[in-house]
């Protein structure tokens, strides 16, 4: 009897065709890239026992298990069940896997757990975005990096969240070593100087990197109260355009972007090319056919922004056009 | 006097302080440390025994509240100056057995220097010091090794034990049961006051003891751990401003951006680790190099000022090693330099 499987149910479950016939691949997503050593050694298991014991570490910080038989699928996703639940994914029916995949893994660096100059906890608003738009078939790409250096190359996706800080400076702690000022020229974009013997920060220049607070020997720069991000919009890679992100909004808040990202699905949903092979088409192609002033129109619906928070007029994007 | 008293006793007797003195005791500064979601233990004005730290070493000393990072000397106008005025109130200082000790060094540099400093002496002479016990001993700190764990010159100390607080009263203006100065007002009623033995809580070891060099010869000054030191150290000064001893300051003539031809002086903290320390007219500077400067330092914590004044400068608090960025153990250099100097050095 042949093999008589259905590969468009089979790729929404987050399986592989593979080039070998009947052989495929089992993904499992990883929001954040962060996980429980509890979730390797069941990975170890299923590698072992379905596939041919090697496992890829995906581009988006996900698994992907090479060499299970695609009649094995059923029996994977009973084995995935825990994972599922460690990582606390959503799920429609236990046992039955990943109920989307289009909606891709949402990757961060590492974030302020470990890296002295992330603004915040990537992997923790990773699960949060995650908890909000999966599962979903749509083709939406999102990272998060915990500063404007991009170590996630936050830029290259259709949302990239970029941590931002905005330095809260005590000239009453400052005693002029000017730590802050070589930091900021050396590593970021040289926004701070001397006046008086007191720093003065270019707001317009100044890209909330937090590099001035770290390198502060008296606390006089410190972090604000309130986290700010970054959402870039519309960076893509792929064989027509790839182009690095533009800036959206500048010192926003997390609860807004994700109505962002939320009010896009509604958009994309309202405007993918009905000719799009199985609903994919990159959200920028969308936006590019329908206008800036469209997508922005819904992206914002319903958003009250911070009043510090800057909003682009218009996005224009570059990068390498080859159709 | 000792004196035992119930919690909500204690908390009323912190609040009859406040109306009457300025307190300022270690607390956490929540965000405000070096990287995101990280706090700062540092000085700052308590309103309640709860916002103190007791059992935890804050990360910059007690130094401040006595000495401004920035303080005005005076402002300018064209043809007149003006001193700013002191503190309104009197300083109660919460601190631990190791910044006692460093008052001491700051009294010796600032009023038994040649001269006194006018600015230190206002400051000063209104600050009481409450003794906080050390039940443990911290990471860093190596104040067995200086002889700086007990203090005794403490105006009351104070121990939060549960529901029950521990006051042990030098100075009779804290003792809780002083008849009131105020004619308007009555005692405070503590119900729960009784007299008892109190005496600080203090470690005899620490997890980190330091071996002092018992001199230091002249090869010590060039010293090959001296080059090493300096290739690790990034000049940043916070072994400075986190030590309690440190008291190093320079000057700023400030001429206001409206009107230059009014302004004022300060003197703001400086760090002999921080470029353009040494510099002076011409543009001449020493110790150029981070050794140098680390060796001039370390020499000057635990040699040179003794010279001057018999006792080591250093108290071993351990800050400087706690907030290293670079990792640069200044305990661990003291020992290292002890080591060397017993054996005969090879030119």
């Amino acid at each position: 009897m042949g093999l008589d499987i259905n590969t468009k149910k089979l790729k929404k479950n987050a399986f592989r065709v593979s080039k070998k016939r009947g052989l495929g691949a089992s993904r499992i997503r990883v929001p954040g890239g962060y996980l429980n050593a509890e979730v390797l050694g069941m990975v170890q298991e299923i590698a072992q026992t379905y596939g041919n014991g090697y496992v890829h570490l995906t581009t988006r910080q996900g698994f992907e298990i090479e060499g299970i038989r695609l009649e094995d699928m059923d029996e994977i996703n009973r084995k995935l069940q825990p994972i599922i639940q460690l990582l606390d994914i959503n799920q429609k029916e236990p046992g039955t896997g990943y109920p989307a995949s289009g909606t891709r893994n949402i990757s961060a660096c590492i974030g302020n757990n470990v890296c002295p100059f992330a603004n915040y906890n990537t992997a923790q608003l990773a699960k949060r975005i995650e908890k909000e738009v999966f599962p979903n078939d749509l083709h939406f790409k999102i990272a998060l990096t915990g500063c404007p250096n991009d170590c996630a190359k936050a830029r290259m996706h259709d949302f990239g969240i970029i941590g931002m800080t905005m330095p809260q400076y005590n000239p009453d702690r400052c005693v002029a070593c000017q730590a802050c000022i070589k930091g900021c020229k050396s590593l970021s974009v040289n926004a701070l100087r001397l006046e008086n013997y007191k720093i003065k920060r270019d707001e317009e220049k100044c890209v909330g990197c937090g590099v001035c607070v770290t390198k502060c020997p008296t606390r006089a720069f410190t972090r604000s109260a309130r986290k700010y991000y970054k959402l870039t919009i519309m960076g893509r890679t792929g064989k027509k355009n790839p182009r690095l992100g533009e800036d959206f909004l500048v010192w926003a808040d997390a609860d807004n972007i994700i109505k962002i990202i939320l009010n896009t699905y509604r958009f994309v949903d309202k405007y993918i090319s009905p000719d799009a092979p199985a609903r994919k088409e990159h959200i920028g192609y969308i936006i590019d056919r329908v206008g800036f002033e469209e997508y922005k129109k819904w992206a914002l619906e319903g958003v009250e922004l911070l009043p510090e928070t800057l909003v682009k007029e218009c996005v224009y994007w570059s990068g390498i056009h080859f159709d | 006097m000792g004196y035992q008293l119930s919690k909500p006793d204690a908390d009323r007797l912190f609040q009859a302080w406040t109306r009457q003195y300025d307190v300022f005791a270690p607390v956490r500064m929540e965000g405000e440390g070096c990287f995101s979601d990280t706090d700062i233990l540092r000085y700052g004005q308590v309103t309640s025994l709860d916002q103190i730290l007791w059992d935890q070493k804050s990360d910059y000393s007690m130094k401040e509240v006595l000495l401004s990072i920035n303080e005005t000397l005076f402002y300018f106008t064209e043809d007149q100056t003006t001193v700013p005025g002191g503190p309104r109130k009197d300083l109660l200082i919460f601190l631990k057995a190791c910044d006692l000790h460093a008052v001491k060094r700051l009294d010796e540099i600032y009023l038994k220097n040649g001269f006194e400093d006018f600015y230190y002496r206002r400051v000063r002479e209104r600050a009481h010091f409450i003794l906080m016990g050390c039940e443990n001993t911290c990471d860093t700190g190596f104040c067995v090794s200086m002889g700086t764990n007990q203090a005794e010159d403490y105006d009351a100390y104070m121990k939060v034990e549960g529901r029950q607080v521990l006051l042990d009263v030098r100075w009779e203006a804290l003792a809780p049961d002083r008849k009131s100065q105020e004619p308007d007002q009555d005692s405070l009623s503590l119900p729960s006051l009784c007299q008892t033995e109190v005496s600080p809580d203090y470690v005899t070891e620490n997890k980190e003891k330091v071996t002092l060099p018992r001199s230091l010869s002249n090869e010590s000054f060039t010293r090959e751990i001296w080059q090493e030191y300096g290739s690790r150290c990034i000049g940043c000064g916070r072994c400075n401003f986190v030590c309690p001893t440190c008291t190093c300051f320079t000057m700023q003539d400030i001429f206001y951006q409206d009107n230059p031809r009014a302004g004022e002086r300060r003197r703001v903290w400086a760090s002999c680790q921080v470029d353009g320390y040494t510099d002076m007219a011409g543009g001449h500077s020493y110790r150029k190099s981070q050794g140098d400067r680390m060796r001039f330092k370390v020499m000057h914590k635990i040699h040179d000022f003794k010279v001057r004044t018999g006792y080591t400068m250093c108290v071993g608090c351990g800050r400087c090693d706690a907030v290293c960025p670079e990792y640069i153990s200044y305990a661990n250099c003291i020992s290292r330099l002890a080591k060397e100097e017993e054996v005969p050095h090879e030119k």
